[in-house]
């Protein structure tokens, strides 16, 4: 790890007038993917600007329903926070299969928006990353890339952003706040995340220099019809190789409204108009979520060792509508899928 | 500080740049409450508060097994919240009350989870044993798990290369049971 100058943060404004010092400076929070990226001289900031003691750890109902919540929140005190628990099952479920207890301690709700992809080649420094390094080659594509993307990849980048926390924001569209030194902004989920294109090393919209202060979550949390599936290599405290979040609005056997996102197939949390579409108005059965997946998957396309992830996405959509439809979500203790 | 490479001349390791990123850092000045005990450092701000522990204080209950986050072998308590120490800058939590495995016994009588693991043979080579214990009070203090499931569940932070979960959780139910 290189040497740096570490700062304090007394307020937002404080933050963003530190940031826009030196445009190689870091904002550190939770700290727990910041480090390590740091030990492995894959981050290499020459200021830490410690943000843990700005007044954004609060979780508020707004009103008129919906939440909002401060960049700062652990991830545990998120996903155990009663207004959660009660109105949007589908996040506090989707955050306690993430990361391990320890983690989840430290991890904030903003760190978890930002943090970076565990691709192998991202890590490795004696390899080609056109995220870490734009130009050096994606050496993911024809080498080890089973935690790799099937959906919305490129010919520079097929990493995938690990939250799950973001998967079940997506079905949630939530908004992200943020402040910088040209004022505030609010910028939709869906807009928050990038597709790698030709800049992969820019994994969101954020602005250099811009820091986020709330994600507000929006009334309508699924609390009867949700779920969130996430399958990996081993049953706790792994990425995911696929996930499935779904919140569902049923009128008897008919779906009023249906979202669903999958995490570990792309850039990011991946939702789809089209094969939402096609569960509006259609009976809950296995036909529906069948259509609805092969409508998602339309463009998938495997490297090698992820292809399965196609067939193992649309086995996992289909069984995440299922238990949503059924009002039987997904355990992340009892590690029964059923 | 450049350190000089064993096999190469001195005039040539005197020429040796650091990158022109790095800068020579300001130590910062901590105070941290450990098990009890008052503390005031000025540390290099890389110093990570498993380092601190171990190299500073010798406190060398807390192991460094990983060093990234991944193995829970450097589990500490701060505020009574379970936490990986290795993944922290100690500068961060200037201020902060920290609980290791060597503030757990009181007046020489071992904690309940401690007596609880020899009670259970919980252990083989015991390198995860202080995180286990440290994250096992945290998992009480949480207070969320009411079962086997939930105990694995939520203690799947650390990592025993031995294999000791059986023995692990009876032990963990054992105090739950108690408490």
């Amino acid at each position: 790890m290189i040497n740096f100058q570490y700062a304090r943060a007394d307020d937002v404004a404080d933050a963003v007038r530190l940031i826009g010092r030196n445009p190689n400076a870091k904002f550190i929070a939770g700290g727990t993917n910041l480090i390590d990226l740091m030990k492995m001289d894959v981050e290499r900031p020459t200021t830490v600007i410690d943000i843990t003691r700005l007044p954004l750890e609060q979780v508020e109902g707004m009103p008129g329903g919906g939440l909002r919540v401060g960049a700062l929140v652990r991830n545990t005190d998120l996903a155990y926070h009663p207004l959660v628990e009660q109105h949007y099952p589908v996040l506090a479920s989707a955050i306690m299969s993430g990361a391990s207890q320890q983690l989840r301690n430290m991890a904030s709700t903003g760190g978890n928006l930002l943090q970076r992809t565990r691709c192998h080649y991202f890590y490795d420094t004696a390899t080609g990353c056109n995220k870490r390094e734009p130009g050096s080659g994606c050496s993911a594509v024809g080498g080890h890339n089973r935690m790799n993307a099937i959906l919305g990849t490129s010919d520079t980048c097929i990493a995938v952003h690990p939250s799950d926390m973001c998967v079940a924001m997506a079905i949630l569209e939530a908004k992200v706040h943020v402040s910088g030194a040209s004022g505030d902004r609010v910028i939709a989920f869906a807009d928050f995340h990038r597709l790698p294109g030709e800049t992969p090393q820019r994994d969101t919209n954020l602005n250099a220099g811009e820091i986020v202060t709330a994600v507000e979550l929006p009334p309508q949390g699924f609390a009867k019809n949700y779920t969130y599936l996430k399958i990996r290599d081993r049953l706790s405290y792994a990425f995911a190789l696929v996930s499935v979040a779904v919140g569902l609005e049923l009128d008897g056997d008919i779906i009023k409204e249906g979202r669903f996102a999958l995490g570990g197939v792309a850039h990011k949390p991946w939702r789809d108009p089209k094969a939402e579409a096609a569960l509006r108005g259609q009976p809950a059965n296995a036909a529906t979520f069948a259509r609805a997946a092969d409508v998602l998957l339309r463009d998938a396309k495997g490297y090698g060792r992820n292809t399965f992830k196609i067939e193992l996405a649309r086995r996992g959509i289909a069984r995440a509508l299922t238990q949503a439809a059924r009002g039987t979500p997904q355990s992340q203790s009892s590690k029964k899928v059923i | 500080m450049v350190p000089v490479a064993i096999g190469i001349p001195a005039q040539a390791a005197a020429a040796v740049q650091p990158p022109a990123d790095v800068t020579e850092s300001a130590e910062v000045a901590v105070s941290l409450t450990i098990n009890g005990r008052l503390h005031t450092l000025s540390l290099d701000p890389r110093t990570t508060l498993l380092d601190l522990l171990r190299e500073h204080l010798d406190l060398t209950g807390t192991k460094k097994g990983c060093d990234q986050g991944q193995c829970g072998a450097c589990t500490i308590l701060i505020g009574g919240r379970r936490i990986n120490s290795c993944l922290t800058f100690a500068a961060m939590y200037d201020g902060a009350q920290i609980t290791t495995i060597e503030g757990l016994a009181a007046n020489g009588t071992l904690h309940p989870l401690q007596q609880a693991f020899i009670d259970h043979d919980a252990f083989q080579c015991g390198y995860c044993t202080s995180g286990q214990i440290c994250s096992a009070v945290g998992l009480i203090a949480e207070d969320r798990a009411k079962n086997a499931d939930q105990i694995r569940e939520l203690m799947s932070g650390n990592i025993c290369r031995c294999g000791a979960y059986t023995n692990i959780v009876a032990a963990i139910k054992q105090v739950m049971g108690r408490s």
